[in-house]
């Protein structure tokens, strides 16, 4: 079947349908303005719960079966339970029991321990998976093997198509590590302790039914509750709901490469002597061994000079806990929690907050919280010369990564991407990204082992810096360095098969991927 | 007919790659190339291989490469040692040298870090040069497995004419006895600028290996010279480390290792180090009166930075001049550790100054605060300045101000 296509405003050729449904082509940065109004999930009643507020059901099965599981039907999960989640995947081992067909799995996020969801894709059980895919799954979906197209969002994109109703859940199955028979939840308490489960919140909202799954049912009320009770449906309670040494990496570690060290001392020089970190500077960064190098070597200036960051949005770490309790930082706002440090300090500390990503990342809503932010330290799988940046693919043409927030992220004031230059002879600075995921107009800084490349728009920047005796050079310079030392490498090849779409933090569509053409 | 296997392959191995091959009579060549860079590098890497066989004229040959991202220079290398496994070639299959790595150093510079490198291990390399140590020790001798020398003298190779080290002084430490003047046929030629001799015991020792590189610079119409640190590490190298340190002019540095001359006494080497004291002191006083720079042992403990910083103040207290580095993460300390601190040179500026006030107006007896100046306070000042000044720690006419 031929799709019509179309070059969209970033010159990538991209379908006007993605599983027969219309699809808006991305227009540039900040030009696509829907109009309407939100989207919202049928009106319930009182008279259909129990007075009592006890929506407990014996099982996930009964659950899903009353929540009338059917073909073809869209069921949400959230990923707050990382490696350790043991549900999404009972989900559709019940469906597939049930003899259900074609669903369609939105999470907010996979990770390797769902790859047992691959044989259910495969007999027909789930027809597609809208959401980031990660191992496994990505490798799946590139080889053409999934039935419809994957569609993948940023954690902010995913809350724009459910509030648009792009994406209209029909069944949610949220895990909560503590929560009471109303449906109220959180995600501290418990034996599977998460810390916060803030990516289930618009789920909760706008999904047609709603289950909560805990291991760790108490009593009314459920406090402080980041899912209310009011949106729920059921309540099921079961032994484990996950793996905890899977959910929280016990402990994260900064990175012990002295290359990647090498970055990160670089990157908080160039912060430092841009004047970009300043007492009250707001800081984000993520959880890998060099943004936690980066955010120490951020304490330690902070500390020199008497600062404080204002706030800290997580995902958060013990690095960042540490900030905070040494008085470096005023806030964590906290969309997750990485290590057990950050899971108590959730727990214990009134200055580190659950923040709903609602108010954080997304696009569709009177502003954000990205826009707002000083520092925002993140990573690429490549960058090209026009600094656009890929995060989703490899250099090889495969699907290996999900997005995260890294699309929302991208609106923050300055946009710093520490890379290697070249990992295990894959260059990251390419002529041209393989899958573009962000536009390189809204990424400032690429910051390598070999040297400091400044956005030629970030024209204050780049004077700011000037005499500082930093490495400065260029995005192409960079290139050419990799190119020397690794050689030039060969594109993928790719059939014409649209395997997956890429979307923008407004909805429409960034870019697509192709199935990759295998050797014979 | 037998096989020849060169490299490393296993799930931690980066930046490297096996190869297996095997020569055949008739069937042309095939390669069964498993690369983790495969659809990038792929058909480069094939064509490589074919190149490197053909320059050792061998046309039927059955090839596997198990690829984990080597760059190229060191497929070559890794072919040419399997190829040289199963032939007795002399030829060499060389990667340009890159116009940045033909550069001399000085017999004075400073070498207050090097930072020793596995000569068989290409991951480590690759970076090297981005952590400013003075020198970087590409390892043939105790880093490298016995039956792992021939190919990492040609890794070892590759790298000195591929790896850009960025100024750092281009050192090699080679083997013991034969295995040595092997190496330095190889290596000399790749513009190395010292080689190290371990376990160096004698005078003699340093002249045969120098008489040795200087008939190959000869031979080879080499004109950067090749500086020389013997490494004294036993009991009898101490006894003669003045006649050791003045062996030839090219000696511009001796170094003792701790971990081999402890076990020549018998003795546990210690963090505070007074089995060795005499030995170090011995060094630090043959090697100042041969006017070389006396350097220490390295400090084996990556993870105790603090103890590192100790050991830099107390090395320096002795007279040292430097150290070896075993990780990048060691280099900044001892790089600062050696380099006179600010209140070092603020004070030798004073003291300078206040000696050519005095001067100047005639005065025979200088002081300095309720200190007395005298001719050899003046005179360590003056090194304190002027290495301050080599440093790039202040401007050369900062003592006229």
């Amino acid at each position: 079947m031929q799709v019509k296509s179309t070059v969209n405003a970033a010159g990538r050729k991209v379908p006007l349908l993605i599983n027969g449904e219309k699809v808006v082509p991305f227009r540039g940065v900040g030009k696509h303005k829907p109009t309407g109004r939100k989207y919202a999930p049928p009106i319930p009643s009182c008279t259909d719960y129990p007075p009592d507020g006890n929506k407990v059901l014996a099982s996930l099965g009964e659950a899903l079966r009353k929540c009338g599981l059917r073909d073809g039907m869209t069921i949400s999960t959230h990923h707050h339970l990382r490696d350790g989640d043991l549900i999404a995947n009972r989900v559709f081992e019940i469906a597939r029991e049930m003899g259900v067909k074609d669903l369609v799995w939105f999470p907010s996020a996979s990770f390797p321990c769902n790859e047992p969801l691959i044989k259910y894709l495969e007999d027909g059980t789930i027809n597609r998976i809208e959401g980031s895919m990660n191992g496994p799954l990505g490798r799946f979906v590139s080889e053409g093997r999934m039935k419809g197209t994957a569609v993948l969002r940023s954690h902010g994109g995913r809350v724009q198509a459910i509030q648009d109703g792009e994406v209209k859940i029909d069944l949610a199955v949220l895990v909560a590590p503590s929560a009471d028979s109303f449906g109220n939840a959180r995600g501290t308490g418990g034996k599977s302790a998460c810390g916060v489960i803030g990516y289930a919140k618009p789920d909760s909202m706008y999904a047609t039914k709603v289950i909560i799954v805990t291991d760790n049912l108490v009593d009314i009320p459920c406090y402080p509750m980041e899912i209310e009770g009011n949106y729920v449906d059921y309540v099921v309670v079961v032994d484990k709901i996950g793996i905890p040494e899977k959910i929280v990496s016990g402990t994260t570690e900064i990175t012990k490469s002295p290359d990647r060290l090498l970055i990160a001392e670089l990157t908080a020089s160039f912060l430092e002597l841009s004047g970009i970190l300043t007492d009250g500077v707001r800081i984000q960064a993520g959880a890998g061994g060099t943004s936690l190098a980066i955010g120490v070597f951020i304490h330690e200036i902070l500390k020199n000079k008497g600062w404080r960051s204002a706030f800290g949005f997580g995902g958060s770490t013990k690095y960042m806990v540490r900030m905070l309790e040494e008085g470096q930082m005023g806030y964590i706002l906290d969309a997750q929690a990485f290590d057990l440090d950050a899971v108590r300090s959730v727990e214990e500390n009134p200055l580190h907050v659950p923040y709903p990503v609602f108010n954080a990342y997304n696009y569709h809503s009177k502003g954000n919280l990205t826009s707002m932010m000083d520092i925002m330290i993140l990573g690429a799988t490549e960058v090209d010369l026009n600094f656009n940046g890929n995060v989703v693919s490899h250099s090889d043409g495969y699907l290996l990564h999900g997005i995260g927030g890294w699309q929302n992220c991208l609106h923050a004031r300055n946009v710093i991407l520490p890379l290697p230059l070249f990992r295990d002879r894959i260059p990251v600075i390419v002529d041209s990204v393989t899958t573009l995921c962000g536009p390189g107009e809204l990424i400032d800084v690429v910051i390598t082992e070999r040297g400091i490349a400044i956005n030629p728009l970030r024209k204050d920047l780049i004077r700011r810096v000037k005499g500082s005796g930093l490495p400065l050079t260029t995005i192409g310079e960079l290139k050419e360095e990799a190119e020397n030392i690794c050689g030039k490498p060969s594109k993928p090849e790719f059939e014409d098969r649209v395997v997956a779409a890429v979307k923008w933090v407004d909805g429409t569509v960034i870019d697509v991927v192709r199935q990759i053409k295998t050797k014979k | 007919m037998k096989n020849a296997f060169a490299g490393n392959t296993g799930p931690k191995v980066r930046s490297d790659c096996g190869v297996t091959l095997e020569i055949k009579h008739k069937g042309g060549i095939t390669i069964d190339l498993k690369s983790k860079v495969g659809t990038l590098y792929g058909e480069s890497i094939s064509a490589l291989c074919r190149e490197v066989l053909a320059h050792f004229m061998i046309r039927d040959a059955e090839l596997l490469v198990e690829d984990s991202g080597a760059l190229p220079f060191v497929i070559m290398a890794r072919l040419e040692a399997a190829i040289k496994k199963l032939t007795d070639s002399d030829r060499e299959y060389l990667p340009v040298m890159l116009k940045t790595n033909i550069y001399s150093t000085e017999a004075d510079r400073t070498r207050f870090s090097r930072l020793y490198l596995p000569g068989n291990n290409p991951a480590l390399m690759i970076n090297a040069g981005l952590h400013s140590a003075d020198g970087i020790i590409l390892d043939l001798e105790d880093s490298v497995a016995p039956e792992k020398k021939d190919e990492a003298r040609l890794l070892v190779r590759n790298a000195l004419r591929q790896i850009d080290f960025r100024g750092a002084e281009r050192m090699v430490r080679i083997n013991q006895g034969k295995t040595g003047l092997e190496d330095l046929k190889v290596l000399i030629p790749n513009n190395v600028n010292l080689v190290l001799i371990p376990k160096c015991d004698t005078a003699e020792q340093v002249q045969e290996l120098d008489s040795e590189i200087n008939k190959i610079r000869t031979e080879r119409k080499l004109k950067n010279r090749t500086f020389l640190m013997p490494v004294v590490e036993s009991a009898y190298g101490v006894e003669n480390a003045f006649s050791i340190a003045g062996a030839s002019e090219n000696v511009v540095a001796m170094a003792i290792g701790l971990e081999d001359f402890t076990a020549d006494l018998g003795v546990q080497r210690t963090l505070e180090g007074s089995e060795s004291f005499y030995a170090r002191t011995r060094i630090v006083n043959a090697a100042k009166a041969a006017r070389i720079q006396p350097i220490d042992s390295v400090f084996s403990d990556v993870a105790d930075i603090e103890g590192l910083t100790h050991n830099v103040a107390r090395s320096k207290a002795l007279g040292f001049e430097g150290m070896g580095c075993i990780h990048p993460r060691q280099i900044r300390v001892i790089n600062k550790g050696f380099a006179p601190s600010a209140e070092e040179t603020e004070k030798a500026l004073k003291i300078v100054l206040a000696w050519e006030d005095a001067k100047n107006r005639g005065l025979g007896v200088v002081a300095l605060g309720t200190k007395m100046i005298d001719a050899p306070v003046v005179a360590r000042a003056m090194k304190t300045i002027n290495l301050a000044v080599k440093l790039g720690m202040i401007p050369a006419d900062r003592k006229k101000e």
